[in-house]
């Protein structure tokens, strides 16, 4: 069992989660300039990095809102949770310090 | 062909759990290791979504007549009124008892305001569990923390019990009000039952 920090809830067990992949992956701002090549990369291309990742979570059994984090994929190890719209707290490799809005 | 109107179709219901009516009374336990299991069927429950600052939040919030719950864990009102029960930061649940005419006044409380009432009655059923070993029997497979120091009376989360999404209510000192969806509600039941068997005999040292 492990203990995830909801922004809204607290701590809760890590069941009660559901996982979204990387975070800050922007929306194309003209989606149907995109040739297919590119919408595939923007739908289904995603880092794989070792170390501090900025990933997407949802509280599913909880209070159902979805939130970003800041993991370590070698230990496991939640460094940092956010709400959506909120700065990214730490740097890692998929998204700068000052990070996205999603 | 003669017509018949039928003016209270109340008597047509059924709860989730009417069928188990008696096995609930029967696998409860009395005593100092006690666990009671209880429906508490037909309770009026809307959902309300409105974002906290808003003018729609102020006008549902006097409407509720108790208000509503800032963050997680809050229930404003009480168990034998109405309750509202904090579901997410801008979602909300009111539980009062069958009857309980609420829904219209919230509706116009809301008016075009963006946000949502929505009448919730027949979504979930209330289970209520309660005695010295109530909190014991929901350890089993509740992973939230229940002991008392984090989850008083008064409050409420939304969490599961065995694969169960659930409100947990904590409606009372020993006394837990568990909320499952209506086509859970005999498997949670059944599971509470089991759950609860142990307590009918002496603790093995
Ligand atoms: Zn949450």
């Amino acid at each position: 069992m492990m203990l995830i920090e909801c922004p809204w809830c607290g701590p809760r067990n890590e069941t009660e989660y559901g996982y979204g992949g990387e975070a800050h992956v922007a929306y194309p701002s003209d989606p149907s300039a995109l040739n297919d090549n590119e919408w595939a990369k923007y739908l289904f291309y995603r880092q794989n990095p070792k170390g501090l990742f900025a990933e997407r979570w949802v509280h599913s059994a909880g209070c159902r809102r979805w939130f970003n984090a800041v993991r370590d994929t070698v230990t496991y190890e939640f460094k940092a949770v956010y709400k959506p719209g909120e700065p990214q707290p730490l740097k890692t490799t998929n998204a700068p310090a000052q990070g996205g809005t999603k | 062909m003669a017509e018949q109107v039928l003016t209270d179709i109340s008597v047509l219901r059924t709860s989730p759990l009417a069928h188990l009516a008696s096995a609930l009374e029967q696998g409860s336990v009395q005593g100092e290791r006690g666990v009671k299991l209880r429906e508490i069927a037909f309770t009026t429950q809307i959902g309300v979504r409105a974002e906290p600052g808003t003018e729609a939040h102020a006008a549902l919030s006097a409407a509720t007549g108790v208000g509503l719950p800032a963050s997680v864990g809050q229930v404003a009102g009480n168990p034998e009124g109405t309750a509202v029960i904090w579901s997410g930061p801008d979602e909300f649940l009111a539980v009062a008892p069958e009857g309980t005419e609420l829904f219209a006044d919230l509706v116009q409380a809301l008016g075009q305001a963006p946000g949502q009432v929505v009448d919730l009655s027949a979504n979930r059923t209330v289970i209520e569990l309660s005695g010295p070993s109530a909190r014991e029997v929901l350890e089993k497979g509740c992973p939230a923390d229940l002991h008392p120091r984090s989850f008083t009376a008064g409050t409420a989360i939304t969490t599961v019990l065995g694969p169960v999404p659930v409100v947990l209510w904590k409606s009372a000192e020993d006394t837990f009000r568990v909320l499952p969806r209506a086509s859970f509600a005999d498997y949670t039941a059944r599971w509470l039952l089991d759950a609860m068997a142990e307590f009918a005999s002496a603790p093995i040292d």
